[in-house]
């Protein structure tokens, strides 16, 4: 399967992307930010960084990049998009997922790792997971806090669409779990179709024990996962292929 | 000193047209131009001596003009020339089978074998971060990157060395936290991991901090570039920002001491933008790998002047620069603003013209500026021209190796031996000793620095076996099995308390932090951060801390690829502690040998190698507990320290 991953200019993780998604089994090619098609990618990832230097807001420029109205066209035809940390604030931008990342909390830049509880297996990026489930991910970022309107979070909630959330060791949502004072703890979302999945820690990081933890591969191998047995997912995203737009 | 007691030949006409030049090229200035002294404000406004302005009249046979004269300012500077410091540096052991580059480049470089290499450098930022905490970092790191990508390496590493006043004011918590966001927000932004790092908090410190940063790349080993003019004819290539009024003078700033009021030097300071660098960084990778450049440098101190004189220096050549065709930010830029400036983010190579096509097509991809500035000549001459007048040519050589050499006057300080002496009569042992051991571990110097290295990407890279806080970092390359280690070194209390010792210890550890993760050192890049040069006893502690670096290196078997002198670190007239920071890399053959520093499992074995004696001087626990800081250094014996290292490693 061919993964393709945008190279925006001031982009800093799509290398470590790309060897991410070749030890974790698929063909991965970089994609420039200004082609305007997706050379046959049967998934797209927007990789970490800082694009256009994170100037004026954080994605607001990458956006307007030609190849994503590509990405749009991709992500409308049910193929999957993943955004991570910068990507993730991209496809917020681009209006792909809802809500927006605000600055974190503390004011500050923070690299660490942090335990994500899984909250939905039919989305892109966790078909191998289990709900419930707790991963330890590297997070590096210093506008990382998701926010959206309450009856926007009501809504997501209620259509499974929050995919992962910080939480303590053993699961539990305590406030010394959230690094950065995301709303309702939340590390990451899809749209509704499950399809395009954004969340602010690094998978990418997480599949060596040699860099502290493999705890990513699952996420990262949900990409080529056929959709589960139909009790893991809502009717919605039953179809959701995986094919080209 | 050295005076080049060459006298003038002829008393010529200050250049300030092409005509002004040929009636000197031809001696006939000589009958129209007296020679009179030196121009008022040479020691305010160029920081020149009428020696040196002396040597310069000799070296051209006529009159500098104003410009030319700012050339020299700079060129002479402390900064860039080295005057100062060059002939102790030339003591360190600089070859070995292993270097590929030594010093004398933008970054050392050493062979770790099967193809590949490490670039190497560490480098100051003092004066700039105490004036503007943040970008002062900020582009410090981002100067020691261009030092590393310029070799045509991939940087791969950062650490930063740290000295500060203490916590309890709240200045010196505000220029801390201006640093680490400075060096975070560079950093993480360009995607370098800040893979380690050292923390000092002492009160010399306060009106004075020390931002060092070193930075290590991965290149081929057969494909080192070099900063070279080369080949009259080759043209000379801007790439990057286009050029402000920010940074003008910054090296000679940084080539004199500070003094109360000099906030307003804040216009001095350079502004980073590593968006841009980022960019750079890139696009200049791509044209070293794709072999479409003669030679690159960083316009870095002294910007477009010291780049390109040294990039001509360095191959014999002269150059011919058009100051109308540098891009610029500002109108109404003069020539001397023009060439001294320091903005960031701009790069000078040398092209072939059959190759200009393919390095236009390579920047447009990274939507970077480019612009043809001049080209290379065989004259070994260093002309400049603005709005279609020659304003300046001076010889390469005269800017560069005929700069003054100074052996400044040394005198060992008369409180040495007081310092050194240490009654143990003074010291009363201590009742409580948990409490002692409590408060040494909450002091800033000794505690955990997590709060500093959780805000730098340490991890961007899947590199970063060993991550901050061990006696080393460890990063593997290209997600293969070989990894290098590297660590920095210093303590200001033992170079005060007997500099050559302290010297060769900075050494010792950095090669025993090495050594602890099972890595085998390889080489050493330095950062000698100094008082004024012109005061003797600060003199005779740099030249004996730099003559027990070299020392330690020769009998470690380390040589010296690269370095960085950092004198004037003092504020009126109260120097820091002599401080020179020792930065070391070393290889893993294989990452699977990389030993971590924490107890592993309740019933282990903790064995101590080495010896332990009654040594008390000079150690934190005098400092925090006593607030004392004098006694002799413990031992160091070099024969016992490398049978230590090669046994930790052999049971490793």
């Amino acid at each position: 399967m061919r993964v393709g991953v945008i190279v925006f200019p001031g982009s800093n993780c799509d290398q470590d992307c790309l060897w991410a998604l070749r030890e974790c089994g698929f063909e991965a090619v970089p994609l420039w930010h200004q082609q305007a098609a997706l050379d046959g990618c049967d998934a797209v990832v927007l990789p970490g960084g800082f694009s256009y230097g994170d100037y004026l807001r954080c994605g607001a420029i990458a956006r307007f990049s030609p190849v994503m109205a590509a990405v749009k066209r991709h992500a409308d035809g049910g193929g999957a998009v993943v955004g991570i940390c910068n990507g993730f604030q991209i496809l917020t931008e681009a209006g792909l997922l809802p809500g927006t990342l605000l600055r974190n909390e503390g004011l500050r830049f923070l690299c660490r790792p942090v335990t994500v509880r899984v909250e939905q297996a039919h989305s892109a990026l966790t078909r191998r997971c289990r709900p419930g489930d707790r991963l330890s991910l590297p997070i590096a970022h210093a506008e990382g806090r998701y926010w959206a309107p309450p009856e926007v979070l009501d809504r997501l909630e209620a259509q499974g669409q929050v995919v992962f959330r910080y939480c303590a060791s053993d699961g539990a949502l305590s406030p010394d779990a959230n690094p950065n004072g995301s709303s309702r703890h939340i590390a990451g979302v899809s749209n509704r179709l499950g399809n395009v999945v954004g969340l602010m820690p690094h998978p990418e990081r997480a599949i060596d024990r040699r860099l502290g933890g493999e705890d990513g591969r699952c996420l990262i191998e949900s990409l080529l996962a056929t959709p589960l047995a139909d009790d893991a997912r809502p009717k919605t995203a039953a179809a959701a292929p995986l094919s080209r737009a | 000193m050295t005076l080049g007691p060459k006298p003038p030949r002829r008393r010529l006409f200050p250049v300030r047209d092409r005509f002004t030049h040929w009636l000197n090229t031809i001696g006939f200035g000589g009958f129209v131009a007296k020679r009179r002294g030196p121009p008022a404000g040479l020691k305010e406004r160029y920081r020149l001596t009428e020696d040196e302005y002396r040597l310069i009249v000799n070296a051209l046979g006529r009159r500098p003009n104003d410009l030319e004269l700012n050339i020299f300012s700079v060129m002479w500077s402390e900064h860039c020339s080295y005057k100062s410091s060059k002939v102790h540096l030339k003591n360190f052991p600089t070859t070995g089978e292993r270097v590929l580059q030594g010093p004398g480049e933008n970054a050392g470089v050493v062979d770790i074998g099967d193809g590949m290499a490490v670039a190497l450098k560490i480098e100051s930022h003092n004066h700039p971060s105490y004036i503007e905490p943040y970008q002062g970092a900020a582009t410090g790191v981002g100067g020691i990157v261009r030092d590393i990508f310029t070799m045509g390496a991939r940087p791969v590493a950062l650490l930063d060395s740290l000295r500060v006043g203490p916590l309890d004011d709240p200045a010196n918590r505000r220029l801390l936290d201006g640093v680490v966001r400075g060096v975070a927000g560079y950093g993480n932004c360009i995607g370098v991991p800040t893979v380690g790092g050292e923390l000092v908090i002492h009160e010399l410190y306060a009106n004075n901090p020390l931002v060092n940063v070193l930075c290590a790349g991965v290149l081929r080993a057969g494909r080192v570039m070099r900063a070279l003019a080369a080949g009259p004819g080759n043209l000379v290539v801007y790439i990057g920002s286009k050029t402000g009024r920010d940074g003008i003078h910054g090296a000679t700033m940084a080539s004199a001491q500070f003094e109360s009021g000099d906030e307003d030097k804040r216009p001095n300071v350079q502004v980073g933008d590593p968006f841009m660098e980022k960019k750079l960084l890139e696009a200049c990778l791509e044209l070293i790998d794709r072999q479409l450049l003669v030679g690159l440098q960083d316009m870095g101190a002294a910007g477009l002047t010291s780049s390109s004189v040294e990039m001509a220096a360095r191959a014999g050549t002269g150059l011919r620069l058009d100051l109308d065709r540098v891009p610029l930010r500002e109108t109404g830029m003069q020539p001397h603003e023009i060439c001294l400036s320091e903005s960031q983010e701009r790069m000078l190579a040398v092209v072939a013209p059959a190759h200009l096509a393919d390095v236009e097509a390579v920047c447009r991809r990274w939507e970077i500026d480019l612009a043809v500035i001049g080209e290379v000549t065989a004259t070994g001459q260093w002309e400049l021209s603005a709005r279609g007048r020659l304003v300046a040519a001076l010889p390469v050589r005269a800017l560069t190796e005929e700069a003054p050499r100074y052996e400044r006057p040394m005198r060992a300080p008369v409180y040495l031996p007081a310092l050194q002496s240490l009654p143990l009569e003074m010291i009363p042992v201590p009742g409580d000793l948990t409490k002692v051991l409590l408060t040494m571990m909450e002091h800033p110097s000794l505690a955990s620095t997590a709060w500093i290295w959780r805000q730098y990407d340490h991890m961007v890279g899947t590199a970063t076996v060993l991550p901050p806080g061990g006696d080393a970092a460890v990063v593997r390359l290209e997600h293969g099995g070989k990894a290098i280690a590297l660590s920095v070194d210093g303590n200001p209390r033992y170079c005060l308390l007997n500099p050559y010792l302290g010297g060769a210890m900075a050494v010792a550890e950095g090669a025993r932090n090495l050594t602890c993760v099972g890595a085998t050192p390889l080489a050493v890049t330095d950062c000698l951060n100094f008082g004024s040069p012109e005061q003797p006893e600060t003199m005779w502690q740099f030249a004996a801390c730099v003559d027990g670096i070299g020392e330690a290196c020769r009998r470690l078997g380390l040589p010296v690829v690269s370095g960085n002198v950092s004198f004037y670190n003092e504020t009126n007239g109260q120097p820091i502690y002599p401080s020179p920071v020792v930065g070391t890399v070393g290889l893993l053959e294989s990452v699977d040998r990389l030993v971590t520093p924490w107890f592993k499992s309740p019933g282990d074995l903790v064995l101590l190698l080495g010896q332990n004696r009654d040594e008390l001087g000079g150690t934190e626990y005098l400092r925090i507990i006593h607030h004392q800081e004098r006694g002799l250094l413990p031992e160091l014996d070099f024969d016992r320290e490398l049978a230590v290292q090669q046994a930790c490693r052999a049971l490793i």
